[in-house]
């Protein structure tokens, strides 16, 4: 018995491993006091002070911020309605159509988003971005909202009506405040995954509409400075906040129960 | 002049798809009664309550309130209230917020409402549990709190969805007594929907016994126990043994049946109509039935031998079934009454049964 118990806890570190060892490595490595990627040197700030000078970085996390809050907002509403509809009606092909772009390869996304935009002659920029960003937030919304919904009780709804609510009171004192953790996990699942998205971004992006994810990108095609493992590791921060606020929210979702 | 009823429900009916939910049902509920909707799981009794609440509409008929139909009317608008099998509490609300809710919705100033809650909380003897939230009450403070909700702006009816089904049996006969008082007191007519015919019958002025979306019967409970119209609600309500025949002669009220296997028994003082020839089952309570070694019958009672066949000590009662010559088991009750066991039989003893003329009660086909 303890012997198993041993091989379990060093397989299970060896997996944990796997998954965390390159972010440690980031992380590391944004405190480094050197130019290279390749030995301690000795611990600095000096990297995070240089990132707020770097006017392009700046602009890029600022058009992130945008995007991800805009197009985190706008899914949020449909995706809500989205998912109240898909707990109220179960039909098939409301699911499908709903959670499709959710399976869908982004790659094909990104490359049918783009066909779309020139063939109503739209010009590429942060607009283009949220529109594609809403598209594949909009089924994730819908999902932890759907969730939600169908835990709750429908007799409470009955039961407001019954005791003098018309449809829309009911909505918003009963049906509204028991989907809120739902709804709000949703949108905090939305922003991050719009926050750190790339492919997509990469097919619908403009001049001058460079987002975070755009921008490290191009920053690495040169070399991986200790610059970007700083925005990286501040990144990483941000979707760890979020993502732990939401798993608090709706812990149905994320414990799958 | 007429006395109208309170509700009128004429002629509703509602299919589900193929399903025939309710099928032509008519009723008339006085003000001021405890009305219950008796029958078994889909025999259309919630059905019935959900279109009079108004989460529904009938395909058929016409609901009555007040001599208005009500059938076009929203439920917010519908001047009665639900108590659900689960209570419906809204989670997210404490107790009194949730109390106060309908006279919101109905835009009292709050200054009444906080008063009004207060006087229903203490109506249901829990003022302390104001800034409760739902989740910390025990199933029979929910129970209260929903009815104090559901009568805190004073509806001309209360629906109750099977509302003691979720509660453990000591404290379900605690609530009834507390329903039968409650209305009592307020006198607001109450339609309860039940598939527990004890409770039925413990807490009715009168009675609908419902089976496959039809009225069978509406009575008084005690005319449905006594005197049920068919051997459905016989067997329904109750425990009853049912020995069938035909009916040979019949003068007055004065019948005789010829029971399959059994013979000739003689039924007096029967209410039913029914005539010569035609197949009939005599229905008789357990408790009616006498049960001895030796019965020594008097004039106006039928009796027959048989054997204990099989035996349930309950406590205050143990019932006998006992196996007739043909056959037929027949169940009996001796209550326990006497000190020791002396009068108890044994599985296989000997034994005589016998009832009085008047015990029986007719049913036809």
């Amino acid at each position: 018995m303890r012997k198993k118990n041993v091989l379990l806890w060093l397989s299970a570190a060896l997996v944990y491993l796997f998954l965390y060892l390159p972010l440690v490595i980031v992380v590391v490595f944004s405190f480094n006091d050197s130019k290279l990627n390749a030995e301690w040197v000795g611990f600095t700030w000096k990297w995070y002070g240089k990132l707020l000078h770097n006017r392009e970085m700046l602009g890029a996390a600022m058009n992130s911020l945008i995007i991800a809050t805009v197009s985190a907002g706008v899914a949020t509403i449909l995706g809500t309605l989205a998912g109240m509809a898909m707990s109220q009606y179960r039909l098939r092909l409301l699911q499908l159509l709903v959670l499709a772009p959710i399976a869908m390869p982004e790659i094909l996304m990104g490359v049918s988003l783009l066909v779309l935009f020139i063939l109503v002659n739209m010009t590429l920029g942060l607009m283009s971005i949220m529109l594609a960003h809403i598209t594949f937030c909009i089924g994730f919304v819908a999902l932890s909202v759907q969730a939600r919904m169908s835990s709750m009780d429908p007799a409470l709804v009955e039961a407001a009506r019954d005791l003098g609510a018309s449809p829309w009171r009911c909505f918003r004192e009963i049906t509204l405040p028991l989907l809120m953790p739902g709804i709000l996990a949703g949108a905090l699942m939305a922003f991050t995954l719009s926050i750190d998205d790339f492919v997509i971004t990469f097919f619908t992006a403009g001049v001058g509409s460079s987002t975070l994810p755009l921008q490290i990108y191009s920053m690495v095609k040169i070399a991986v400075t200790p610059e970007v493992n700083a925005v990286s590791t501040l990144l990483m921060l941000l979707t760890l906040v979020v993502i732990t606020a939401a798993s608090r929210l709706s812990p149905t979702i994320f414990r799958g129960e | 002049m007429e006395i109208t009823a309170l509700l009128e429900i004429v002629d509703v009916s509602r299919h589900f798809d193929d399903f025939v939910a309710l099928d032509k049902v008519s009723l008339r509920i006085e003000a001021g009664e405890f009305f219950t909707l008796l029958g078994p799981s889909g025999c259309g009794k919630t059905t019935l309550l959900r279109l009079l609440a108004g989460f529904d509409q009938p395909d058929g008929g016409d609901i009555l309130l007040d001599d208005k139909s009500i059938i076009s009317a929203p439920p917010e608008q519908r001047p009665l209230h639900t108590i659900f099998q689960n209570y419906a509490l809204f989670p997210h609300m404490t107790v009194a917020e949730n109390i106060g809710f309908p006279l919101r919705m109905a835009g009292c100033a709050k200054k009444d409402i906080q008063a009004r809650v207060s006087e229903a909380l203490e109506n249901v003897r829990l003022p302390d549990k104001a800034r409760h939230y739902p989740d910390a009450l025990s199933g029979g403070q929910k129970q209260r709190i929903a009815i104090a909700r559901a009568l805190v702006n004073r509806p001309r009816l209360l629906l109750l969805d099977e509302p003691l089904s979720a509660l453990d049996a000591k404290l379900r006969e605690q609530m009834q007594i507390e329903l039968i008082n409650l209305q009592k007191d307020i006198g607001i007519t109450f339609i309860y929907v039940t598939h527990d015919q004890g409770e039925a019958l413990a807490l009715s002025h009168r009675i609908a016994v419902m089976d496959q979306g039809r009225i069978v019967q509406v009575d008084v409970p005690e005319r449905l126990y006594g005197f049920p119209n068919s051997r459905f609600v016989a067997d329904f309500i109750g425990k009853c043994n049912l020995l069938e025949g035909n009916v040979r002669e019949q003068q007055g009220n004065s019948v005789t049946v010829e029971l399959d296997g059994l013979g000739p028994v003689h039924v007096c003082r029967s209410e039913t109509k029914c005539v010569a020839g035609s197949r009939c089952a005599l229905t008789l309570r357990p408790e009616k039935i006498r049960i001895a070694a030796n019965v020594s019958p008097t004039e106006d009672e039928s009796h027959f031998s048989g054997s204990v066949h099989d035996m349930l000590y309950l406590g205050d009662v143990t019932v006998y079934i006992v196996a007739l010559s043909n056959g037929l088991l027949l169940e009996a009750l001796l209550a326990n009454s006497a000190s020791g066991r002396t009068n108890f039989f044994e599985v296989g003893d000997s034994v005589e049964v016998a009832w009085s003329c008047d015990a029986g009660h007719l049913v036809l086909e």
